[in-house]
């Protein structure tokens, strides 16, 4: 998995709330059995038309946020469906970090394994990131995930909380499957004892 | 011993492991797979040489892009990239010696319905699939809840999940429900009340005398959208009526191992000074048939309401009425049964049970429908074959509504039952999203008896009229 650190980068707004995993990827282009190739079609019906041609409108179509690496969103980002080719296709679009008020559990959980920052700060404080990424290509702003901090291009310093281990897997770029298989010997005595306590399991 | 709640008990009969900083992994007894979110976990464990670790406690059913009309025997009925994914899960199951049923099986269905029907889901179990509606099985009392493809992964090399526990939230419905209100309009209208990020963060066990009077049907409707009010799993505590539907199943354990499995599963229930993070009570009595309006499953009002205006709301749902709105082509203050429809749709892991067939033939009887298209999707092929041998098929059919062969179909819209643009449908499915069951489709959330009702009438319908 891709490590993330620090990133400096333009901010797109998108106040929305409840923006959900089938705006973000609709559903079909989950027919692939492939992770990667999916940020072309990132937040598909609500990027292009039915001809594919862009709509104006749209934060991602303008040309000062086309190479954002980083979403403020409006509440309960990525509710909805399980679907991992959400975070693919935010990741394969060149977005590394999302802040919101709030995200759906899955999505959020999906966000980590593959390399995304999820941010969630109180709504004053994302207030204050939404009209910063307003500003446009020249307001930058930056997250230090080892300090636990999102700063405005005016300078104005947030501080988030994010689990320990999540941190740790995300900073050093970790395959948790294989943290896991480290622990081995503790899943097969767990089974051991589950044989005896629940055998028709 | 301080009091728990049946999360906690469950939760802590299935810790294999604790960090120091608390996180776990949870061993998980059940993992259920399909089509769509599988293949990249398979081909992950193919490049790092890693095997299923548990493959007699893996299940795999293909459901989600299946075509569901009679002729799908035939290869041509699907696109190539379905097919492709299909027959990656046939091989994957095959390479890899999971439990499976194919689409050419009469066990076939939809996951959620498959995995109880099979006998695969029972009390206390932990149980994981990668799809948002794993929540259904917790109406068995089981820990069940969806995953994203990398935690398939993870579950299938090592049959456990890096978890750290939840939050408790009970969900009381108080009293009996009135004619005409179901499962559906309850865990509707707890999603209209505690808003779709409401559980974020919790587990919530349903209890009160409204969720011990349904059915094990009933239950699985109301667990399944717990993840629509943010939820990632719902519980219901076992009870008799667990234990019946469980008995003689395909699955389910037999002669001593039954007795045994019995024993654990009575002390499966919330401890009564157990600590709650959150409670949220609802009368019974106060819940009428619902149907949503917007493109939230939280925007949920009673039948004999009103088209609402954005400015009814506070904050950032105003600008979300608002796109609802457009986008739904709905004007404030309309009553709601004046809303006319072109399609009915009743199915999906939320309403595709026998019981739900059985709730839409009986205002179906003798009935004609008056809209341009209607399908009932059978959950399973077995719940098709028992509506067959009660005669509900040949209520649909001379009522006008194809009766098709199972899947997921148009509750998400991958296969070729889709909406097109503006068609406006009543679904017994689960999310009413932007493009969800066809680009710019409109659809309205309701159960099976309102389904059926709308079908009749053409228009959005309180089913009691019709009572």
């Amino acid at each position: 998995m891709d490590k993330f650190t620090t990133l400096t980068g333009i901010a797109a707004p998108m106040p929305l709330v409840n923006i959900d995993t089938d705006m973000i990827i609709p559903k079909q282009f989950l027919k692939t059995i492939k992770r990667s190739g999916l940020g072309v079609n990132l937040f598909d019906e609500m990027r292009f038309d039915r001809q594919g041609n862009e709509i104006p409108d749209f934060v991602l179509n303008q040309d000062a946020y086309r190479n954002a690496e980083i979403l403020v969103a409006g509440d309960n980002f990525g509710c909805g469906s399980s679907r991992e080719h959400a975070p693919w296709a935010i990741k394969d679009f060149g977005i590394r970090c999302v802040i919101s008020t709030s995200f759906a559990d899955i999505f959020y959980n999906n966000c980590f394994k593959n390399g995304i920052l999820p941010i969630a700060l109180p709504a004053e404080a994302v207030d204050v990131l939404m009209k910063d990424a307003e500003k446009g290509a020249n307001a930058r702003m930056t997250v230090d995930l080892a300090a636990q901090t999102v700063t405005t291009s005016d300078g104005e310093v947030f501080s988030f909380e994010v689990d320990a281990f999540k941190k740790h897997c995300l900073i050093e770029g970790l395959d948790d499957i294989g943290l896991t298989m480290a622990k081995a010997d503790s899943i097969q005595s767990f089974e051991t004892q589950a044989a005896q306590a629940r055998p028709w399991v | 011993m301080s009091p728990k709640t049946l999360y906690d008990k469950i939760w802590d009969a299935h810790v294999a492991h604790e960090a120091e900083d608390g996180t776990c992994l949870l061993y998980i007894d059940r993992h259920l797979v399909h089509e769509v979110t599988s293949p990249q976990a398979f081909e992950g464990l193919r490049m790092t040489n890693r095997t299923v670790r548990a493959p007699d406690k893996t299940i795999a059913v293909p459901d989600h892009n299946v075509p569901t009309t009679l002729d799908r025997a035939n290869a041509a009925t699907m696109t190539e990239d379905s097919r492709i994914q299909v027959e990656a899960l046939d091989k994957n199951a095959k390479d890899f010696g999971i439990h499976y049923y194919p689409v050419s099986d009469v066990r076939q269905g939809i996951v959620h319905i498959v995995g109880p029907e099979q006998g695969w889901t029972l009390p206390g179990m932990t149980v994981v699939c990668g799809d948002s509606h794993t929540a259904t099985h917790g109406a068995f009392g089981a820990l069940a809840h969806g995953i994203g493809t990398s935690e398939v992964e993870h579950v299938l090399a090592t049959q456990t999940l890096i978890q750290r526990k939840g939050k408790n939230m009970k969900v009381e419905i108080t009293g009996k429900l009135a004619l005409g209100v179901t499962a559906k309009d309850i865990t509707l209208s707890v999603i209209g009340e505690t808003g779709t990020a409401g559980g974020t963060g919790y587990v919530i066990e349903y209890c009160g005398e409204a969720i011990r009077d349904l059915s094990m049907e009933g239950r699985m409707t109301v667990c399944n959208m717990a993840i629509e009010g943010g939820a990632r799993a719902g519980l219901i505590a076992p009870d008799e009526k667990t234990f019946e539907y469980c008995k003689g199943r395909p699955h389910a354990p037999k002669g001593a191992q039954w007795e045994a499995a019995i024993a654990w599963w009575k002390t499966l229930y919330s401890d009564d000074d157990a600590h709650w993070d959150k409670v949220v009570t609802i009368r019974g009595e106060d819940i009428a048939p619902v149907v949503t309006w917007g493109t939230s499953p939280e925007d949920v009002l009673p039948i004999t309401a009103k088209v609402p205006a954005a400015s009814d709301f506070t904050g950032g749902k105003v600008d979300s009425a608002q796109r609802s709105l457009d986008y739904m082509g709905l004007t404030p203050g309309t009553p709601l049964s004046d809303i006319e429809i072109d399609t009915v749709f009743i199915g999906s892991c939320t309403n595709g049970r026998i019981e739900d067939l059985r709730a839409a033939a009986a205002i179906l009887k003798g009935k004609k429908i008056k809209v341009k298209r209607a399908m009932i999707v059978p959950g399973s092929g077995l719940v098709r074959a028992q509506a067959e041998e009660e005669g509900l098929a040949d209520i649909f059919k001379e009522a006008g509504f194809e009766w098709r062969l199972a899947g997921c179909s148009m509750c998400l819209a991958m296969n070729p039952d889709q909406l097109s643009e503006g068609e406006r449908c009543v679904s017994t499915s689960n999310r009413n999203f932007e493009g969800r069951q066809g680009y710019k489709g409109r659809t309205h959330l309701v159960s099976p008896g309102m389904a059926a009702a709308a079908a009749i009438t053409g228009k959005l319908t309180d089913v009691r009229e019709m009572m």
